[in-house]
C-alpha cells in the first residue's frame, strides 16, 4: 500500500452490521478498518444488527469453503483496534449475551452509539 | 466542496453504480471537485475493459472511462477485490502469468490505504451499493 495518508490523526468509526457469511460486507468492513490502523488513524469498531453474529464462538467457515471471520476478529487488538463495541440491543434482540462472544467487547446502548458517531470524524457503515 | 465516491456494486445487477455515475457527473457540473473514485468489492467490474454493451444499451464502463478521462479524475480499484474478480492491469497479468488484462487504463490498482486517504482528504465521501 502507498503510504500517502498524512497526519493529523482522525477518528474513524466502523459499524459492521452484516452477518459474517453469505455476503462480503463483514470482511470489507474489517479490511477497511485494518487499513485505517495501518495509516495510524484512531479506530473504533462497532458490531451492530446482524453484525453481532460475527462475534459468536465456535465458527467454522471451512465447512462452506470460507475463511473463518472469527479468527480474524481475535486479532483485532493485535492490529491496534482496542475500542471494540457491541450494540447491546442487537444482542438482546437475538437472545445473545456477552458469554456467547469470542472476544471482549464493550456493550453500548443506542444513545452511547449515537454519541460515539457524533464525536467521530468519519463513520463507515458496512 | 471536495467529494470522494465509493462504489461497491457491479454494473447492471442493481442501479447503484449507474446512480453513482450520474451523481459524479452532476457534482462536476455543479462545480464541485472529486478527489477520488474508489471501486471496492463488486464495484471493480465498473473498470473492466472486457465488456460489450448490447447495441441499444449504454456501456456503464465506457461512461465511467469517459468521465474519468475528460475530468482527469483519480480512479482506484481495490487490489484484493480486483484480482479475485479478474480485473487486472497488464503488470498484474504478467506477474501472475495470465493471458490478458482487463482493467481500463483510466483506473489504477491500489490498496485500501487510498480508501482511507479519500476520507481524510474529502469534505464528503458518498457510498453507492
Amino acid at each position: 500500500m502507498d503510504k500517502t495518508v498524512t497526519k493529523p490523526k482522525k477518528m474513524f468509526t466502523f459499524i459492521s452490521r452484516q452477518a459474517p457469511y453469505g455476503k462480503d460486507r463483514a470482511q470489507l468492513c474489517l479490511d477497511a478498518a485494518l487499513a485505517a490502523t495501518v495509516f495510524e488513524q484512531k479506530v473504533n469498531y462497532v458490531f451492530s444488527d446482524d453484525g453481532v453474529y460475527q462475534l459468536l464462538k465456535h465458527q467454522n467457515g471451512g465447512i462452506i469453503g470460507s475463511k473463518t471471520l472469527g479468527n480474524a476478529l481475535e486479532a483485532l487488538d493485535l492490529y491496534g483496534i482496542e475500542e471494540v463495541f457491541v450494540n447491546e440491543a442487537s444482542l438482546r434482540q437475538r437472545n445473545l449475551n456477552p458469554r456467547h462472544l469470542l472476544i471482549k467487547t464493550t456493550p453500548v446502548t443506542n444513545t452511547q452509539l449515537a454519541n460515539l458517531i457524533l464525536k467521530s470524524d468519519f463513520v463507515i457503515n458496512l | 466542496m471536495i467529494f470522494s465516491i465509493v462504489i461497491y456494486s457491479a454494473p447492471f445487477t442493481t442501479q447503484s453504480a449507474s446512480t453513482a455515475l450520474r451523481f459524479s457527473e452532476t457534482l462536476i457540473a455543479e462545480g464541485h471537485k472529486i478527489y477520488r473514485l474508489f471501486f471496492y468489492s463488486d464495484g471493480v467490474h465498473n473498470a473492466s475493459s472486457l465488456t460489450i454493451a448490447p447495441q441499444d444499451e449504454k456501456s456503464l464502463q465506457a461512461e465511467w472511462d469517459a468521465l474519468i478521462k475528460v475530468n482527469k479524475l483519480d480512479s482506484v480499484v481495490c487490489v484484493s477485490s480486483a484480482l479475485k474478480r479478474g480485473v487486472l492491469n497488464n503488470e498484474e497479468a504478467e506477474r501472475h502469468g495470465l493471458a490478458g488484462h482487463s482493467l481500463r487504463d483510466s483506473s489504477e490498482i491500489s490498496g485500501l490505504g487510498q480508501f482511507i486517504d479519500a476520507y481524510i482528504h474529502s469534505d464528503r465521501v458518498i457510498s453507492f451499493g
